[in-house]
């Protein structure tokens, strides 16, 4: 659904999305690259279950939620890609080993 | 006369006065304040409480349990009404003690409440292994706890709405961004200018928090008010651990964490304080050390009501019969109590004994 409207200048970074390694340009937001990866949901709310997708991209909805580097319910809009960062869709509320 | 009651200010306390009384089919305005107002409504921490509150004034215990047992009915009402889930528990509540004397004083505490109310409010106190478990990820720098099944919490920002959705079906007027500047006239004809704007009602309530001190000036009544700021934070959503509320921290039904709380003597300032925020932390991650790496999402003061003994007002002017003043901290506890005993009392259907013990006159001996 999303693509690059022009060649990334500062190159490009693998990243591991639920699982699947793809290449997506330095420097854009983990939630940009979700979008581009087409993943078509970030995550499943807590009550309800409801699929989102990121919203506002600039920190303030919390609709982007996503597990980063094994870290529950980071605002992926707000984080930058690098290499060989695992992203996973964040399912429910968080949950913390010892709880 | 525009209104049967013209009621100053729409917090959680003048929105359920004003829903009490348009259930009596009274024809309510209220007048309220505007986004720079002081919102303790839009602040607290959303118990239902019990234990603890009225030790040391056996009316105000009694008057707690009563509006606590009234809250089952008042929410399943007020949330089968507008649709609204207020997210309204009573498991039952803890207060968690960090150290012997604590656990000591908080029975010495309860037992009081105990004694004031004849034996109903009722408790147990929980070493750290019958505490532990209940709530198997408490740590052991935690003694022991108090446990009331007759404390409950709720979602106090859902209680608002569902409030304002009341009145709006009741076909209450809600006039926001008010300045009253004037009250004037006595029982049956009041005059109340606001904003320019003249109304005029047979009563007046005033249900303006910190507000009320002045209004009260308008229709002679003094009424001091104390001003206590709290400080609180929210965690990201987690998944349950804790199904007791809890003084400190509480789970809310979405899965996020209050942590709170402060109680600072800073004037009309509720703002923040890192130094303050960090206190309040460490005391939560003593009790739950996993709260250590759980992300909170945001940080907030309010501030309290206070009267200077802590309990509430409930007065008609003497001067000024018609005008009445109802002051407290705990607009959420009291919701139930205000929308029924206290909307009765204005309406002059009701007379418990209990409200004349609220009086201002024991403040001004």
């Amino acid at each position: 659904m999303f693509k690059t409207i022009e060649e990334p200048a500062e190159g490009a970074v693998e990243i591991l999305v639920e699982g699947v390694a793809h290449r997506v340009p330095a420097n854009i937001s983990v939630a940009a690259a979700a979008l581009l990866c087409g993943l078509g949901s970030v995550r499943e709310t807590p009550i309800s279950g409801a699929g989102r997708l990121p919203y506002c991209m600039m920190g303030v909805c919390f609709d982007c939620l996503m597990k980063i580097n094994g870290q529950p319910n980071q605002r992926a809009c707000q984080v930058t890609v690098a290499a060989d960062m695992t992203v996973e869709r964040q399912l429910g509320a968080a949950e913390y080993e010892d709880l | 006369m525009d209104h049967d009651c013209i009621v100053i200010g729409g917090g959680l306390v003048g929105s359920a006065v004003a829903y009490g009384l348009s259930r009596q089919n009274q024809k309510v305005a209220i007048l309220d304040g505007g986004d720079r107002s002081f919102r303790a409504s839009r602040g607290n921490f959303g118990l239902v409480w019990v234990q603890g509150k009225g030790w040391d004034y056996p009316p105000y215990a009694q008057w707690c349990l009563k509006a606590a047992n009234l809250w089952p009915e008042f929410s399943r009402q007020l949330g089968e009404e507008t649709g609204t889930d207020l997210c309204y528990q009573r498991n039952g509540g803890m207060h968690f003690c960090v150290n012997e004397a604590e656990w000591e004083e908080r029975r010495r505490i309860l037992e009081q409440n105990t004694l004031h109310t004849d034996g109903e409010f009722q408790y147990e106190m929980l070493d750290h292994a019958a505490l532990a478990e209940k709530v198997p990820q408490i740590s052991n720098a935690v003694v022991g706890a108090s446990y009331s099944h007759l404390d409950g919490h709720v979602d106090p920002l859902s209680l608002l709405h569902a409030l304002h959705q009341g009145i709006n079906r009741q076909d209450v007027t809600y006039v926001p961004n008010q300045n009253v500047s004037e009250i004037s006239g006595k029982d049956g004809e009041f005059q109340v200018v606001s904003n320019g704007t003249t109304r005029s009602a047979g009563k007046v309530v005033l249900c303006a928090g910190l507000g009320n001190q002045r209004l009260g000036e308008m229709v002679g009544m003094n009424i001091p008010v104390v001003v206590d700021r709290g400080q609180l934070m929210i965690t990201e959503r987690i998944k349950p651990f804790l199904d007791w509320p809890t003084l400190h921290v509480r789970q809310t039904g979405e899965g996020t964490v209050q942590i709170g709380d402060s109680h600072e003597k800073v004037g009309l300032d509720d703002g923040t304080d890192p130094a303050i925020l960090q206190k309040i932390v460490q005391r939560a991650v003593l009790m739950f050390p996993f709260l250590a790496r759980v992300r909170l999402v945001r940080a907030w003061g309010a501030l309290r009501i206070m009267t200077p003994d802590g309990n509430p007002i409930y007065q008609q002017s003497e001067t000024c019969p018609g005008a009445y003043a109802v002051t407290c901290h705990s607009g959420v506890t009291l919701a139930a109590i205000h929308a029924g005993t206290v909307a009765e009392w204005i309406s002059g259907k009701n007379d418990d004994p209990l409200l004349s013990r609220f009086g201002t006159e024991r403040l001004h001996v």
